[in-house]
């Protein structure tokens, strides 16, 4: 059966030239880089370079990066080093409704520990306001965090202006990029951010790592001790070939980004032309600017998600009906649920679609196809009239 | 190339490699996601997870992917304290543990926990005595490690874990790091709640490890975000690492079996080693077979680590973790050797398939070195 794999949202296969550089370094990356002898000088040089690359790519200091088990691990160690570093100075948080999962959880957790945390809600389209961070920001706020893009919409939120609105402001300021990165061309002070989250398995990178950008003037309680790794930011022996595939990904990322973006925009064109063709009923989540082209979050009227989902996984059609943390249920997204609230149907009709490099025109065409084939055969009498 | 690290890190085993590569290739879906493609890759997980359970002879919900052994015992000690703490605030490990248990004990008692450091003997031992004596109502977690890494002294694990069975209130944590795949413990011991494993110590991959937990055990996770492994270690899976790290599993209690003939070669070591003057042996008799901790007296051990080297001989002074080199070892201070003796430490670390050529061309090497130094110096 033809299978087709549009969730690259959710996580990307490994770049060819990725593996091929991860397959060439294992003789290289065998020292532990903590070792004095030439093997782990070995890895050494090679888990400098990939944190020169990773610097570079968001224009920010060698010193400034901390690998990690990934992004789930970064916003965490963003988070809580953070709360519990800063916490004599206030104890006022400011997030989003729309952030990720590893951004809502700690936070939860924080408001258990005394913290006070406030949720910004988002407009129709997905999209935090300037402004509505500005009211919620308080003299003892230490620290806000808002996601670059929404993983489910693909919504960029106004970071630099929000940065630039919290430089005369003590709090500290945190982006999840983990989406964005990908795509755009980010920079630490372009952003006005002083921490922000990446993993390399949504680049064409292997899973298990990541890293946090930290600005060398914030300081962050450590959240795991031992050895003096990370300059003792997270203590652990690296992960060397995790480390040298990320560094190739982001090096192809480097290098490929205009083009990824372009190859996107056309093929979320033809999806949308495609849905037009075959008067398919159909609403876009979110809105046309400040939207990323690699994830269309699209509501189909009438259709129940979870049998849709299904009749498009046994046409071979790999998507999802938002982020995928927790393994084989659908809960309503709660990103949904901000833009449009509690009762609104595209909650229960929305699928997203994103598509990657390996994405071809052939594929959109084909899942456009098969949408409209299970359309027909769910709601007889879906077209639009 | 002679490489003497092996607990430092080990060279990761090909055919370990090549599973990395075939599922990080050809099963890169998410495992979360509800798709077919997601569901082969979940599959596969859970498989691991079954397998590793099978050779440890526990439950597969009671194993969990970590990023290796610091994360592992930080999830453990972190998650027992902070989960545990209305019960009582006291906690025991020994003097002589890795730094990613020291490091934490050190840190919860600047948040007001209380830890008992047990002291050991000349040995590298802790006593069961003193580990009675130390036990209190309010003691929540001991925290120990099974091989020490520096010097192989092994505690009695089982020992412990028996007078533990008598204190329910009081879980147990084993780092297991440098004792799996040459000496076993009884897995599934009622008196063991938590386990640390690290990958790249037994031929797996660095960023590969497993902490285990027996059922009911309630910690508290490092980590918050998204439903993966029970929502007590979010973070999207990294299957081939899971794969990877079944295999190494495997692999390494399979060449547990040539454990003897590595206590042959130690052996070889110990008794050529004696014959050097100005040597002192600082691992104790009864320590693991692969490790031997010994000083050159008089000599900086990074100037014989450098001449090794030259001749394609990797040895270590002390554990890989400290940039500080040339401090003091902790763990042979606290066996009670001597300041000067414990900062010309050298350790020998093998596999459990090095050759005697290796060791007969170390030893060689080793002693015309030393000879060479000593004529330099005069
Ligand atoms: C926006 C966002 N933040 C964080 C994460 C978590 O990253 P990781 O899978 O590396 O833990 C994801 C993906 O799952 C994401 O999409
Ligand atoms: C006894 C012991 N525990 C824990 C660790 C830490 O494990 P990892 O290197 O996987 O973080 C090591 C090795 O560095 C070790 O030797």
């Amino acid at each position: 059966m033809k299978r087709v794999y549009l969730d690259y949202a959710a996580t990307t296969p490994l770049h060819p030239e990725v593996k091929q550089e991860m397959m060439e370094a294992l003789e290289g990356t065998y020292g532990n880089p903590s070792s004095i002898h030439s093997f782990g000088r070995e890895s050494r040089k090679l888990l400098d370079e990939a944190r020169s690359e990773a610097a570079r790519s968001i224009g920010a200091d060698f010193s400034s990066i901390i690998f990690t088990s990934g992004a789930t691990e970064a916003n965490n160690l963003a988070i809580f080093g953070v709360a519990r570093a800063h916490a004599h100075k206030g104890k006022h948080i400011i997030t989003t409704q729309i952030e990720h999962h590893a951004v809502l959880h700690p936070m939860e957790e924080l408001e258990k520990e005394g913290f006070e945390v406030t949720f910004l809600p988002v407009d129709e389209s997905g999209v935090v306001s300037v402004e509505a961070v500005e009211e919620a920001l308080r003299p003892d706020t230490i620290f806000v965090s808002i996601m670059r893009v929404n993983n489910e919409t693909g919504m960029q939120q106004p970071i630099e202006a929000i940065g630039e609105r919290l430089k005369e402001h003590q709090a500290i300021f945190h982006t999840d990029a983990v989406q964005a990165y990908g795509l755009e061309k980010l920079d630490v002070t372009a952003l006005n951010v002083d921490l922000l989250s990446v993993s390399s398995h949504k680049i064409y990178g292997p899973k298990g790592i990541g890293f946090l950008y930290r600005n060398d003037d914030i300081h962050l309680a450590q959240q795991i001790f031992g050895g003096e790794q990370e300059r003792k930011w997270r203590s652990g022996t690296e992960n060397m070939l995790g480390i040298v595939g990320f560094k190739k990904a982001i090096e192809l990322l480097e290098k490929e980004r205009e083009d990824r973006m372009t190859h996107y925009q056309r093929l979320s064109e033809k999806f949308i032309a495609g849905l037009n063709e075959l008067s398919i009923d159909y609403h876009m989540n979110g809105k046309k600017e400040e939207h990323m082209p690699n994830i269309l979050n699209i509501s189909f009227p009438g259709v129940e998600v979870e049998m849709f989902l299904t009749n498009l996984d046994l046409e071979g059609i790999a998507v999802s009906s938002g982020s995928a943390c927790t393994a084989g249920s659908i809960d309503p997204s709660h990103v949904l649920k901000a833009m449009y609230g509690e009762k609104n149907d595209r909650i229960y009709n929305s699928i997203r679609f994103s598509f990657g490099i390996e994405t071809s025109e052939e594929e959109i065409q084909f899942c456009v196809e098969r949408i409209s084939k299970i359309l027909n055969r769910l709601l007889p009498n879906h077209t639009r009239g | 190339m002679i490489y003497l690290d092996n607990s430092a890190t080990t060279k990761p085993d090909e055919s370990v490699v090549r599973s990395y590569t075939k599922v990080a290739t050809d099963f890169f879906a998410n495992p979360s996601s509800i798709h077919i493609a997601g569901g082969e890759v979940e599959k596969l997980v859970s498989e691991s997870r079954k397998q590793i359970a099978s050779l440890l002879g526990i439950h597969e919900k009671e194993v969990f992917f970590t990023s290796g052994g610091t994360e592992s015992n930080n999830m453990a000690i972190q998650g027992i304290a902070y989960a545990h703490q209305k019960r009582g605030n006291h906690i025991i490990t020994s003097a002589i543990e890795h730094p990613s248990v020291l490091g934490t004990c050190q840190q919860l008692e600047r948040e007001g926990f209380q830890v008992t450091y047990l002291p050991v003997n000349e040995t590298g031992k802790i006593s069961i005595d003193d580990l009675k004596n130390a036990m209190r109502e309010e003691t929540i977690l001991v925290t120990l490690m099974h091989v020490n890494n520096e010097i192989g002294s092994i505690q009695p694990i089982e020992q412990v874990a028996d007078v533990l069975k008598e204190w329910p209130a009081a879980h147990f944590h084993v780092d297991h790091v440098q004792g799996f795949g040459k000496v076993s413990l009884p897995y599934s011991h009622e008196g063991i709640d938590l386990m640390t494993i690290s990958g790249h110590k037994i031929h797996g991959l660095k960023g590969t490890g497993l902490l285990l937990k027996r059922r009911g055990v309630t910690v508290k996770p490092l980590f918050y975000g998204g439903g993966q492994q029970d929502t007590l270690r979010p973070g999207t899976e990294n299957p081939a690492g899971a794969v990877s790290l079944a295999k190494a599993m495997r692999l390494a209690l399979e060449q547990q079996r040539n454990y003897p003939s590595v206590g042959s070669l130690n052996r070889t070591l110990r008794d050529r080693l004696k014959e050097i003057p100005n040597i002192q042996i600082n691992s104790p008799d009864d320590a693991i077979a692969n490790i031997l901790n010994f000083s050159v007296l008089k000599f900086k051990p990074e100037v014989l680590i450098h001449a090794l080297g030259e001749e394609g001989i990797m040895v270590s002074t002390k554990s890989a973790c400290s940039s500080k080199q040339n401090e003091p070892s902790h763990v042979l201070l606290a066996c009670g050797f001597d300041t000067n003796d414990t900062a010309a430490a050298i350790r020998v670390s093998m596999h459990m398939n090095q050759s005697k050529e290796d060791i007969d061309t170390f030893l060689t090497v080793l002693y015309e070195k030393i000879k060479n130094i000593e004529e330099l110096m005069g």
